[in-house]
């Protein structure tokens, strides 16, 4: 963190070191994640958010309609060739800071599909911080990925967007 | 279930020598001429009051020609009756006429059919891709467009792309024969 | 309205043309989740296309495993045991039931009842519990096989699927005490989203669409696949042509698809539940240690695949979103030369312009989740 040139600055990088790992904290159990539901990896989504598997216990209250109201984007589903450019205009309304998780085999490699009409890994796309494997992952596999997204967010701190 | 019966009535509403007429696995199917197509339609909408377009599909019959095959499917709401209607699209691109004017449920099923093999229904009211985008060349299901498979990426070893793991084996290979490796 | 929204349940775009709140022309644009499974299903044999199969509809899998298996059976003149169509029966049936929670639970959440959304998926949990122990999965469970299911159903599993249909028959009751008579409820439904019963029929509609505009068309009793024959149970018609007429068919349709699996469980035969033909399906892993036949036809159906006879064949079936049928073609060889799925929801979406014409945006929301449209479906 450069030289310590005097008391008041050595006060002032613990100051900001703690208000940092706060905010960090903050913004890691709160994550609103905005609704990119695709294909049947939504409806195992839409499972997560039911009373049994919960995602508002970790922060996730609501799903946003507006990404512009949003943290997170769980690409949840297979991406077409026709969605692609709508998948990164998405991404680009999100405001910073913000996390992609790829959830499912289709969105993390393509997946089951090896052809001309699926995008072979969303990545290829929109830079992913989490990938959540499955086919369909269990809602327990997407709450483990939101899991390890609130740890990456809360260790790297507030000061700039994870990756 | 009285699907013959079905042949029977349409046999004499359109020019029965043109057409080939089967009963299938249960299902009463004819291969009409491409000219007569929306007659044999129209004869099956009026006098055996088949009101509904069930689907409408094609097939690429390579290395047959002509290759591709337009298969309509008609029923009547409420009861049994189903119709199978084959025809064969000649020309390039393939031209049919749309049957879009006797049933117009049709509308959306042969969009796909243009969208996926190429063929034009002349007089269909929006012919336009329907799946893939609006700039994209070339058309999926026809059999030498390539499914375009990515190999996984290994360092010193190109693994076999998922569709040719199990290779296509003909009918009647011999045992043992591994199948042949291009489809 | 983009691809991306909360209403549209899924990737569908619709393209509006407005008069300050009325909708004038309604093209809706398809093809954003096209995954080339038509073409995918050529390259792979039957016995893994199951799969493939279970992804198109991914809300209703036992349906379209049920769907894909009568065309692939007809083409083979198969028929699998009494124990095996029952349980196929009992599946689906119980799939039907939760398809149409699931229906309930987003109709409920576009009109802001979010309560009921929960509660319907809770129950749905429920079904996935079970799947689970039939399957091993949730969702996608790949359970059914050429001539019959891949294995048998567990112990207890009978005894949880009772006890489940009898928890849902009243949470039902519960839903529909909540919903039909609820004055929102009916403002927002009745007499919104209407379809004559003649446009119904001439744009192809299928299903609870077409049931609600008073045309009585169950496949399952109309041409009847798979057994269906052997059960009782009514049809849900309603004359509505509205979206609260589809609400009712739907609620309904719970009930008979419950009084249906009541009956497969109670009358669930004994015996095998795959067909003995060993071209066809995978011997018990018993004989491979005994029999060097059985390891043979192990190998070459895993390795190979099975070669139905060449031909073509389309069989419809019910599925809870309208008819679902599977055009296959065979030239004899171990893979399909073409499968062609005819898609319940590419059919009811063409009755959607002809649904929200002429009357005000905020109706689109409610007749899309009237046709209980799945992307998955009309896209492939």
């Amino acid at each position: 963190m450069g030289l310590i040139a005097s008391e008041r600055d050595l006060e002032r990088n613990i100051l900001t070191t703690t208000v940092d790992r706060l905010v960090a904290w903050a913004r890691g159990n709160s994550v609103w994640p905005a609704q990119f539901g695709l294909a049947c990896c939504a409806i195992e989504m839409m499972c997560a958010a039911d009373p049994r598997f919960d995602i508002s216990r970790f922060g996730s209250e609501l799903f946003r309609a507006s990404p512009r109201q949003s943290d997170l984007m769980i690409v949840a589903g297979r991406v077409s060739q026709k969605m692609a450019p709508v998948l990164r205009h998405i991404y680009d309304q999100m405001l910073d800071p913000k996390w992609v998780i790829s959830m499912g085999d289709c969105a993390s490699t393509g997946g089951l599909y090896n052809n001309y009409a699926v995008v072979q890994g969303v990545d290829k796309i929109v830079p992913v911080d989490v990938y959540v494997a499955g086919c369909p992952p269990r809602p327990e596999a997407l709450l483990h990925g939101l899991q390890l997204l609130q740890r990456k967010i809360q260790q790297r701190g507030a000061a700039t967007r994870a990756t | 279930m009285g699907e013959t019966s079905i042949l029977d009535r349409l046999s004499h509403s359109v020019p029965w020598d043109r057409v080939t007429a089967a009963e299938d696995r249960g299902r009463a199917v004819v291969q009409v001429p491409a000219d007569l197509l929306l007659d044999v339609l129209s004869a099956a909408r009026d006098t055996l009051a088949l009101d509904t377009c069930v689907d409408v599909t094609a097939w690429d019959r390579l290395p047959k020609q002509p290759r591709f095959e337009v298969v309509y499917l008609l029923g009547k709401a409420g009861a049994a009756e189903r119709l199978t209607v084959k025809v064969l699209a000649v020309g390039d691109p393939p031209r049919l006429p749309s049957a879009t004017v006797v049933y117009p449920g049709a509308g959306f099923p042969e969009r796909e059919v243009y969208d996926m093999y190429g063929v034009v229904f002349d007089g269909h009211p929006d012919l336009r891709r329907i799946l893939m985008p609006d700039d994209w060349e070339g058309h999926p299901l026809r059999r030498d467009f390539s499914l375009s498979e990515e190999a996984v990426e290994f360092k010193g070893h190109i693994p076999k792309v998922p569709s040719q793991i199990i290779p296509y084996f003909p009918p009647g290979s011999p045992a043992g024969s591994g199948g042949k490796t291009p489809r | 309205m983009g691809p991306q929204h909360p209403s549209t349940h899924g990737v569908l775009r619709l393209v509006l043309e407005l008069e300050g709140e009325v909708v004038l022309k309604c093209t809706p644009v398809m093809g954003y989740l096209h995954t080339g499974i038509e073409k995918e299903m050529e390259t792979r044999t039957y016995h893994q296309n199951v799969t493939l199969v279970d992804r198109i509809e991914y809300l209703s899998n036992y349906n379209e495993e049920m769907a894909f298996y009568q065309s692939v059976e007809r083409l083979f003149g198969l028929e699998p045991p009494p124990r095996a169509r029952y349980i196929r029966i009992l599946m689906s049936e119980m799939n039907r039931i939760a398809s149409h929670l699931v229906y309930l639970g987003s109709a409920a959440m576009d009109l802001n009842v979010s309560s009921v959304f929960l509660y319907c998926l809770q129950d749905r949990e429920k079904f996935l519990d079970l799947s689970e122990m039939v399957s091993g999965q949730r969702m996608m469970p790949g359970y059914f096989r050429v001539g019959g299911v891949a294995e048998d159903l567990p112990d207890g599993f009978m005894a949880a699927a009772r006890a489940w249909l009898d928890e849902v028959a009243r949470n039902v009751d519960e839903y529909d005490g909540l919903l039909t008579d609820n004055l929102i409820w009916r403002q927002r439904l009745d007499n919104v989203a209407l379809l004559s019963r003649e446009d119904a029929i001439a744009l192809g509609g299928t299903g609870p669409v077409l049931r609600g505009s008073g045309v009585p068309h169950d496949v399952r009793k109309i041409l009847p696949y798979g057994g269906y024959e052997e059960f009782e149970f009514d049809v849900a018609v309603e004359t509505g042509c509205d979206a609260f007429a589809r609400y009712r068919v739907r609620m309904e349709e719970m009930r008979q698809a419950r009084r249906i699996a009541l009956q497969a469980l109670d009358r669930m035969p004994d015996g095998p539940v795959i067909v003995n033909d060993r071209k066809v399906a995978l011997p018990p892993r018993a004989e491979l240690a005994r029999s060097m036949e059985a390891v043979i036809h192990q190998f070459k159906l895993v390795s190979e695949g099975m070669h139905p006879p060449a031909g073509e064949t389309y069989v419809a079936t019910e599925s809870p979103r309208g008819e679902k049928g599977y055009f296959v073609v065979s030239d004899g060889s171990n893979k399909p030369v073409r499968v062609h799925v005819r898609a319940p929801s590419f059919y009811n979406l063409q009755t959607l312009p002809a649904m929200v014409e002429g009357r005000p945006l905020a109706d689109i929301v409610v007749a899309i989740a009237s046709i209980d449209i799945v992307l998955g479906d009309v896209d492939r």
